[in-house]
């Protein structure tokens, strides 16, 4: 995983709410078997409408996702968030995400930054009226800055330092297989197991 | 302080806990299915690693699996490389597979519980968000996504940071004609598509313990359409009695051992929730959505509701999106939504009890003209069941399909789909705009209502068929 310190773009405002991971990448993308490659099925249906926002020239290159509440809310596929990574947003900001779309999306990299509505509200007035308006999103910080706005954000230290050193989850648990053993040694006879050995 | 029954689940299963850190959770059981797992064996594979605990893994076939003609090649390509790939991977790793054609296989949510791999004060996951079902028996089941995949095939465990809990206590009894689904949708109705979120939700209450293993693993199953992860029901007799006997229930010593420890998988008297919602089962009535989330949901009795009367401008805008894409005007009865399609099957609702409901009122009626009814039991074993008890003639004789087990047309990743336009009323847990096919519309119902409005063609209840009666001499 890469390592997120800060990142500064230019955002899409997407001013809907309960956006669920069947309108971020609908379900027949998912019959793929790799994490590349979903950029085009990225609010696909939406994106049939010429008008609709990520369509626009002027956003072309966007990296900032700026939402409305409930965002990722539905399926657990992790494809919702290749498929922004895939398109090439860094960051997506929203006053509440669903649980599972925020740990998939920590885990890959792709920081979820929740700030309350009016900050959202800003966000996405100042991004609506100026295509080329910057936001930055310091991790180091844990402040969500643009022309006007500085809001910090929550986010638990060890998520942070994870992200900060772009670390990957499966090292650091195998770092503790002694303890894994050691449970697993106590475990009762009952427990069910797949295989009959 | 007393704990609750999650926090009993969840301190069983803590491998090690240290400040500032999410607990490392021990995970019981890990199911696998074709569609979120590829990219977690490819990711062992770069990184050279082995899958921990082959005997707590267990892989079925279920969303892009076909329910006609499953002994022929899959004619879309993508859906076969998406099978043949699982295939491959649980050779080349030894993982035990289910796959299509087999007796076990089907819908990975419905072959756990009835392998009597679910048990209470277990800790199970999936790559699929309705694995909540497996609450039922009172442990902790929750979805994953792919990393999480990779990381418990590695490992067998998850870092994890404790949820609240939220206790729904549903009181009284359920009125006739009002199910398990009916509730649960009323309750989603209730907190919201978000309400809960974060939390680990207990249903709990008087209605509650009436149900049968089946409805509590149907109303387990939608928790997470309310925002939560996990969802729970305590375990008792009902438990006990429905897993004695099953292929991997404990057995002799075991089994003594087992029940002993489930009993004490109870929320203490003196524990608290960090939210409570109380429900009054005797006011409910059977519940149908109008509209594109599961929240989306009001009374068969009552009118598709105006968007003016929502104070809060983001659930008015949805409730005019959701309007618009179903195709419905506000003030209109919801008894009078004609639909094409009846779909009776999935996680929710793809059980034995959910088929012998729907087919007790289908029995000597007809499906109404126009519409098509499918019957998709939710594995290739509950096929079997309700087979040998002549479920699949009654729906046969009555004009519906019996197909083969699968997940079918709960999403649109298989065969099984509504073209654009097309409307359904569903047993299945999600009306999200597409989710049965680009463009087509959905109204989540129970099996009950989804039988009662196959005969008559339009949304209605089983007490509205006193209308229809069934045909003399049969
Ligand atoms: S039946 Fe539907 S909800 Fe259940 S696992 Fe299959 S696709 Fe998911």
């Amino acid at each position: 995983m890469e390592a997120f310190t800060t990142h500064t773009g230019r955002a899409v405002p997407l001013r809907r709410s309960n956006v669920d991971t069947d309108q971020i990448i609908p379900a027949h993308w998912l019959k793929k078997v790799t994490r590349d490659g979903f950029e085009d099925g990225l609010f696909e249906a939406w994106r049939k409408d010429p008008s609709f926002i990520l369509n626009q020239p002027e956003r072309k290159g966007a990296t900032v996702l700026v939402a409305g509440p409930d965002f990722g809310t539905g399926s657990s596929r992790e494809h919702a968030v290749w498929a922004l990574q895939n398109f090439g947003f860094k960051a997506v900001i929203s006053s509440r995400f669903a649980d599972i779309f925020r740990g998939n999306s920590l885990k890959n990299g792709l920081l979820t930054v929740i700030v309350e509505q009016k900050i959202v509200d800003a966000l996405q007035e100042l991004t609506e009226k100026d295509a080329t308006a910057e936001v930055t999103v310091d991790l180091e910080a844990r402040e969500v800055r643009a022309a006007g706005i500085t809001a910090a954000f929550e986010l638990d230290e060890n998520a942070r330092w994870r992200l900060l050193n772009g670390l990957d989850d499966i090292s650091i648990t195998l770092q503790n297989e002694a303890d894994i053993a050691a449970y697993e040694a106590k475990r009762p006879s009952y427990k069910p197991r797949t295989l009959q050995s | 302080m007393g704990r609750t029954l999650a926090e009993k689940v969840w301190d069983d299963h803590v491998v090690r806990r240290a400040e500032g850190e999410p607990d490392l959770l021990f995970i019981d059981l890990h199911l696998l299915h074709e569609v979120t797992s590829p990219q977690a064996f490819d990711g062992l594979r770069k990184s050279g690693r082995q899958v921990r605990r082959l005997d707590l893994t267990i892989a079925t076939e279920d969303h892009n699996t076909p329910t006609l003609d499953i002994d022929k090649p899959i004619a879309d390509p993508v859906s076969r490389i998406q099978l043949e790939t699982l295939r491959k991977n649980c050779a080349d790793f030894g993982v035990r597979l289910h796959p299509l054609g087999d007796v076990e296989q089907g819908v990975v949510h419905v072959v756990g519980p009835q392998l009597g791999l679910t048990q209470p004060g277990m800790t199970v996951v999936c790559g699929d968000s309705h694995t909540s079902t497996h609450g039922a028996f009172g442990g902790l089941a929750f979805g994953i996504g792919t990393s999480q995949v990779e990381h418990v095939l590695a490992t067998q465990t998850l870092p994890l940071v404790r949820p609240k809990t939220m206790a729904i206590t549903v009181d009284g009894e359920l009125p006739d004609g009002v199910t398990a689904k009916d509730l649960i949708l009323a309750i989603i109705a209730r907190i919201g598509t978000g309400g809960g979120q974060g939390y680990v939700l207990e249903y709990r209450g008087s209605a509650i313990e009436k149900l049968s293993m089946e409805a509590r693993m149907t109303i387990c199953n939608m928790s997470i359409e309310a925002g939560a992860r996990a969802g729970m029901i305590a375990p008792d007799q009902t438990t006990f009695d429905y897993l004695e006997g099953r292929p991997h229930a404990p057995k002799g010593e075991d089994w003594d051992a087992a029940v002993a420890y489930w009993k004490t998988l109870k929320t203490d008297e003196d524990a608290e929730f960090d939210a409570e919602v109380v429900i009054k089962a005797d006011e409910l009535a059977p519940f149908v959505t109008w509209g594109t989330n599961p929240g989306q949901g009001a009374p068969l009795s009552a009118d598709v509701p105006d968007p003016a009367s929502y104070e809060d401008a983001s659930e008015r805008l949805a409730a005019e999106k959701a309007l618009e894409y179903m195709g419905l005007e506000a003030g209109q009865p919801l008894r009078s939504i004609k639909v094409d399609t009846v779909f009776v099957g999935s996680c929710t609702n793809g059980r034995i009890e959910d088929l012998r409901a729907a087919a007790e009122l289908v029995k000597g009626r007809k499906v109404a003209d126009g519409v098509r009814m499918l019957v998709v039991p939710g594995s290739a074993r509950v096929g079997l069941q309700a087979v040998s008890e002549g479920l699949d003639v009654v729906f046969k004789e009555a004009g519906a399909e019996w197909r083969h087990a699968g997940c079918s047309m709960c999403l649109g990743m298989n065969p099984d789909q509504l073209a654009p336009g097309e409307r359904s009323a569903s047993t299945s847990n999600r009306n999200f705009e597409g989710r049965q096919g680009k463009g087509g519309r959905t109204h989540l119902v129970s099996p009950q209502v989804a039988a009662a409005t196959a005969v008559l063609g339009h949304l209605a209840s089983p007490a509205d068929l006193s209308d229809a009666p069934v045909a003399a001499g049969v």
